[in-house]
């Protein structure tokens, strides 16, 4: 069996293994707190008929792709900035420290609470809560920067641009990666909070809906529904974006 | 004028020639001290000659190389380049570009205006014609130091400046190699500056020797080779390692 069709085998059988562990729990505990797959499965199709889903799911996918935007810009930035210049990282690093432990909660609320509940705040909170994470990992990334490729960027006169795309982003990839990959994941989380304390749309505005119902169902079908969409942007974006970036790294006699 | 510290590019109506016055170069430690790396260093490189820096290890000479570079500043007397043309640099380790294919690595070095120009015949006369679209982890040591060359070279050099190049060789790929630089040297003529630390290989290669002494560095000898190239073997060779050798 080639490679490629044993990995989706596997990812197959792995789900499988899940939906069968999840439907054997439901039918045993047998409570409308925990819907079987199938009644997941019916709330989606309904919510997808109507045209709810896939409203929140776009309203909400924009959000995380602003903030993740912002965060990544901005903290990148500053991160390599602070990696190349030691006393600006001296006297910024506590503040980083700071807003690493500051809690998600408390920066949506205080966002929301100093510049209105609109769309601005709630992304500017999502992006802030995301930023430091950036600075951190990219200022790693500029602190191992190799002196060798600069010296050799020197001798032969590159200018920013040509230094920038050739030596120094290349270096950086895989530290963009890593801030990508946990960017992500936690962005999504924080999105859902905004929307839940002050949006009127999004998965997090319908999960909030339907905990006042107690409709399991349609929490898990919204949740499942947005997972599937990260899944799609990991492996259709993501993954492919990587191999591109890494093809030399593979590339052996 | 010259500025102490600083690099000075001579102006035009002067000589292409390079002309090296350093005074001194310091090393602080981190224990306070300082080391004193570079004495005094007096010489100058005529147009289109090749000149060999040899001397005992740890002497300065890649920190020469350095100032001459331009990669270190903080030594005192100065340093005169050709005006307006390009320096080339072929560092003891190749230092291409991992995420650059072979040809990639070279032009990379160009300037926009010369994008377009073919570069097959400099990688056929190197023997990588057929790897141009190979990444340098795919490239042996030997191979990748001939991509070095050749982005080198490709950039039509006033000034050629190469550490050690063939270190760490086998002999019979040192040897090749060296019969490459020299075709190549010849066909594109440019003042070429190589340390080594291999007398013989110095007295093969260079119209001149500069032994450096013990650390701080000074220029112990400099021996002038005016034997034709072909005819450095044997007896003669041997004379002129010895010359050297002092």
């Amino acid at each position: 069996m080639p490679a490629r069709v044993r990995t989706w085998a596997l990812v197959a059988l792995s789900l499988a293994l899940f939906l069968l562990l999840w439907a054997v729990t439901a039918a045993w505990v047998d409570d409308n707190t925990l819907p079987t797959p199938l009644a997941v499965w019916q709330s989606l199709r309904v919510e997808w008929r109507s045209g709810e889903l896939l409203t929140h799911l776009s309203v909400t996918l924009l959000r995380v792709l602003a903030a993740f935007l912002v965060a990544m810009t901005v903290g990148s930035a500053i991160g390599i900035w602070l990696g190349m210049k030691p006393l600006a990282d001296r006297l910024i690093d506590p503040w980083l420290i700071l807003l690493l432990n500051i809690p998600a909660l408390v920066i949506i609320v205080l966002s929301y609470i100093w510049f209105g509940l609109n769309e601005a705040a709630a992304i500017g909170a999502v992006a802030l809560n995301k930023i430091p994470n950036v600075v951190v990992t990219l200022r790693e990334g500029a602190r191992s920067l190799s002196p060798e490729y600069a010296e050799l960027a020197r001798v032969y006169r590159f200018g920013f641009l040509k230094r920038l795309r050739h030596v120094v982003l290349p270096q950086l990839q895989p530290f963009f990666a890593a801030a990508t990959r946990s960017g992500i994941a936690l962005i999504w989380k924080i999105v859902l909070i905004v929307e839940l304390l002050g949006r009127s749309n999004g998965v997090g505005f319908q999960i909030h809906l339907y905990f006042q119902l107690f409709d399991v169902a349609t929490i898990l079908a919204y949740t499942l529904a947005f997972v599937l969409v990260m899944l799609l942007v990991e492996y259709l974006l993501l993954q492919p974006l990587d191999k591109h970036a890494n093809r030399w790294r593979s590339a052996r006699v | 004028m010259p500025i102490a510290g600083g690099r000075l590019v001579s102006e035009s109506s002067q000589t292409q020639a390079v002309s090296v016055n350093i005074r001194g170069r310091h090393f602080r430690l981190g224990d306070g001290k300082s080391l004193h790396v570079v004495d005094a260093l007096n010489f100058t490189l005529p147009p289109k000659s090749f000149t060999c820096i040899t001397g005992p290890s740890g002497c300065g000479k890649t920190s020469t190389l350095r100032m001459i570079l331009g990669l270190d500043q903080q030594y005192e007397g100065e340093i005169a380049l050709p005006a307006g043309g390009p320096v080339a640099a072929v560092f003891q380790e190749p230092r291409l570009l991992p995420w650059r294919t072979v040809e990639q690595n070279i032009r990379l070095v160009l300037p926009d205006s010369r994008q377009n120009a073919s570069i097959d015949e400099l990688l056929v006369e190197l023997g990588l014609g057929e790897m141009r679209n190979f990444y340098p982890n795919q490239l042996s040591l030997g191979l990748a130091r001939r991509a070095a060359l050749a982005r080198a070279f490709v950039l039509q050099p006033q000034l050629l400046v190469l550490d050690e190049p063939f270190v760490s060789l086998d002999e019979a790929t040192a040897e090749r190699l060296r019969q490459v630089l020299m075709r190549l040297w010849q066909a594109r003529p440019t003042t070429a500056l190589m340390v080594t630390h291999n007398v013989e290989e110095a007295v093969r290669l260079a119209d001149r020797v500069l032994v450096f002494s013990d650390r701080p560095a000074r220029i112990a000898r400099t021996v002038d080779i005016d034997v034709p190239r072909a005819e450095r073997q044997g007896r003669v060779l041997h004379d002129l390692i010895g010359r050297v050798q002092g």
